[in-house]
């Protein structure tokens, strides 16, 4: 049974087309993938229960890759395991001559057109390494809400170029992800506290990562962000903090160096732990030694820490002035300040740029979330999931719009109180052998009888292919524009057909006479179904009676004695007189049963007729696929 | 008549509404539909219509309009977790055939 999660009201899909999407925050170092369930926005953990992935790669020569985690943690060779590739993405090769990545990896500049990682499984360039973890996300989200994702948001940096740009959203296509939109990361921070539904205003974003800061000004206006300016420095970061205190340590100590690569990173480590550590407490013990004699006890207080800290947070106040002076703007023209990366939670980092700003900056969204967060909130807007009516002024569908199908009954397209514009599409199939042409009468109202409903319009869809029943594709889609102006549409998938019409459903119809429709059918609501279910019957008893009269009279001398045709015969004589008789759903049901039981062996040696027939005279190659068409044929008739 | 909460959904849908920050309960019906005849509609409820009936159950408001109400009676709401999805699950007594992923039913 699918698990479902709660709608807005009015938005719920039909079964098997829910559209599932999700918001991902592709990052330098991490990429979380976040999603709205039940009206919430969170980040969906992997099945270890990580909430981020590392943006690493690591290529085998065996041909398997390692992303996040499992390539962090594997120990094969340096140059094969991927990391900050998003440095590269959209660059050239005269754009590597001098960059951290080219001190650390090995590229091959001349065979493609965009320089490649070369690693032990061939060459590799961003966009294949940003696939692999854009892959990854997409794997865990799929798997977490249970369905193929309809789209992604997926984010990028404010000083993104076209061409930075177009790599991620190659990137994304190659890991079979559709984007609905590439969204700025400062415009999803604001996003996720929900400044779009603002009036207006001036919107700061301090994100300070672990190696690199930005800071971003937007303009808010009627829910558009537009960027005014963006500074920033791509080598300043918590990991300038870490560093500061790695050095402290050692001069407690009393030591010039740490003696192997082992100690540093280990010591670094720690350092990280008393900075996190020093987010929440006032002081905190350190116990350190350099395995090599050099002991260190000491406290380590919130003031200490914030004499290591300050220069790095005086460094990016810099580049604060300076976008304000780019856009100029005043310091209190600024209206809301939000706080991203993982660095923002040191308290001094807070206090400095709440001071700076001149008011309390926002925190209560996980800083290392708040993108991928606000992408997600996005996503669900773009696939339809919510009703966006903070910003458009919307309208609603007095009464539900639906087609006649087999046996005067409804299938409801358009629920009613849906929000407009909308369009929904639904499949529809041939009901006989051979069947060339469909009429399609669309319908408004709530009851399941067309005869309870009002009619709007007829239209035929001519040219349908000639196929066993059931085997035909028609996409029928109904379209309500902000006018309220409907236009119902028919499409034959294979020969492309089309036949469409226009309504004006709402034309004629008074607040009182749809008051009227809406009572009645609350006050039918167990009648109508006894008569549904009925009337389901009686179409599926008119199916079986229809293909196996067809059948016997094409080939049932063929492949029956009499005595066995006898049988079949009584079968059919039942089922029409329970039909006639109007006897009860469960009398019919049970007769089409018996029918079908009845003549189920006379059904598989008109398939083995068939087949034999396929296949004399042929070649394998024919047969194989002859084979596969007549159980393809088999499958639609009878579903 | 009416239909009940496991104490996890009510949990979880007390949860999601905090969240939303507006809304005065569940709104459950069920709608006809081509695959397997009906299917199932989970949804924040902001109002009550002419036609709703509203029941309270384990601290849940849910509101139910008559015609979906014939369907849904008896009807327990639970929430589980199965691998890394989880979700809503419907335990109806009057659901006699359920398609394959169990989305649409008849009865």
């Amino acid at each position: 049974m699918a698990l479902l999660q709660i709608a807005e009201p009015g938005q719920s899909d039909a079964p098997h087309q829910r559209r599932l999407a999700v918001g991902i925050d592709l990052g330098t170092t991490n990429s979380l993938v976040a999603a709205v369930r039940s009206g919430s926005a969170d980040v969906l953990s992997d099945q270890d229960g990580h909430r981020s992935v590392p943006s690493v790669v690591q290529y085998a020569s065996d041909g398997t890759t390692r992303v996040g985690q499992a390539a962090e943690s594997s120990s094969a060779d340096s140059r094969s395991t991927i990391r900050s590739a998003k440095r590269l993405m959209g660059k050239g090769a005269a754009d590597l001559t001098d960059s951290w990545l080219s001190k650390h990896y090995e590229f091959d500049v001349d065979s493609g057109s965009l320089p490649a990682f070369v690693t032990a499984a061939g060459n590799k360039t961003a966009i294949d390494v940003s696939a692999a973890i854009l892959q990854q996300l997409k794997q865990t989200a799929e798997e977490t809400l249970g369905g193929e994702l309809a789209g992604a948001v997926v984010t990028v940096p404010a000083y993104f170029d076209d061409a930075q740009r177009q790599a991620t959203k190659d990137a994304a296509s190659l890991a079979g992800l559709q984007v609905l939109r590439l969204l700025n990361e400062p415009t999803a921070a604001a996003v996720a506290y929900g400044l779009d539904n603002e009036e207006g205003g001036i919107v700061a974003i301090y994100d300070l990562g672990g190696g690199t800061f930005d800071i971003s000004l937007l303009k808010m206006q009627q829910g558009i962000f537009e960027v005014l300016a963006t500074a920033g420095n791509t080598s300043l970061g918590g990991d300038d903090i870490d560093n500061a205190l790695v050095q402290w340590l050692m001069d407690q100590a009393g030591i010039d160096s740490l003696a192997d690569p082992q100690l540093e990173s280990d010591t670094k480590a720690y350092a990280r732990d008393l900075k996190e550590a020093l987010s929440a407490a006032a002081s905190v013990s350190v116990e350190w030694d350099d395995r090599a004699g050099h002991e260190l006890r000491t406290e380590l207080t919130r003031e200490a820490f914030d004499e290591l800290v300050m220069p790095l947070v005086s460094a990016t106040l810099k580049p604060c002035r300076q976008v304000l002076r780019d856009a100029d703007v005043e310091r209190d023209q600024v209206t809301a300040v939000v706080m991203v990366g993982g660095s923002t939670r040191v308290p001094l980092v807070r206090d400095q740029v709440s001071e700076f700003f001149g008011q309390p900056v926002l925190t209560s969204i996980d800083p290392d979330e708040v993108v991928a967060i606000g992408a997600a909130i996005q996503a669900d807007v773009l696939v339809g999931n919510k009703p966006d009516s903070d910003l458009l002024l919307l309208d609603v569908t007095p009464l539900s719009l639906g087609l006649e199908i087999m046996g005067g009954l409804v299938e409801k397209v358009i629920p009613r109180n849906t929000t407009i514009p909308i369009a929904r599409g639904q499949e529809f199939t041939t009901y006989k052998d051979g069947q060339t042409a469909m009429a399609l009468h669309v319908v408004q109202g709530e009851r399941e009888l067309v005869d309870d409903c009002r009619s709007l319009a007829r239209f035929e869809l001519k040219g349908i292919p000639s196929r066993v029943a059931g085997a035909a594709r028609i996409q029928v889609l109904f379209q309500v524009d902000a006018d309220g102006l409907l236009t119902v549409s028919a499409l034959e998938r294979e020969s492309g057909v089309v036949a469409s019409v226009d309504v004006k459903p709402s034309y004629g119809l008074s607040d009182g006479e749809i008051e009227t429709m809406l009572r009645e059918s609350m006050d039918h609501a167990s009648e109508d179904m006894q008569k549904r279910a009925l009337q389901e019957q009686k179409v599926e008893a008119a199916r079986v009676l229809e293909a196996i009269e067809a059948a016997l009279q094409a080939d049932g001398d063929e492949h029956l004695k009499a005595e066995e045709r006898a049988v079949i015969d009584a079968h059919i004589a039942h089922l029409k007189s329970v039909v006639d008789n109007g006897a009860d759903r469960e009398v019919i049901k049970q007769a089409v049963q018996a029918l079908e039981q009845g003549s189920a062996e006379y059904v598989e040696r008109r398939m083995n007729a068939s087949v034999r027939q396929m296949m004399s005279g042929q070649g394998l190659d024919e047969i194989d696929s002859a084979v596969g068409k007549a159980k393809h044929e088999a499958c639609s008739s009878d579903s | 008549m009416g239909v009940t909460f496991t104490d996890s959904a009510a949990r979880h849908i007390k949860s999601f509404l905090e969240k939303r920050g507006k809304g005065i309960g569940l709104r459950l019906a069920v709608r006809t539909t081509g695959c397997s005849g009906l299917a199932y509609v989970l949804e924040f409820a902001d109002e009550v219509a002419a036609n709703d009936e509203v029941f309270e159950n384990n601290d849940v408001t849910v509101v139910i309009d008559k015609k979906s109400l014939v369907y849904l009676d008896g009807t327990e709401l639970d929430f589980t977790k199965e691998g890394l999805n989880e979700g809503f699950k419907f335990n109806n007594p009057n659901v006699k055939d359920e398609c394959g992923c169990g989305e649409s039913f008849t009865i």
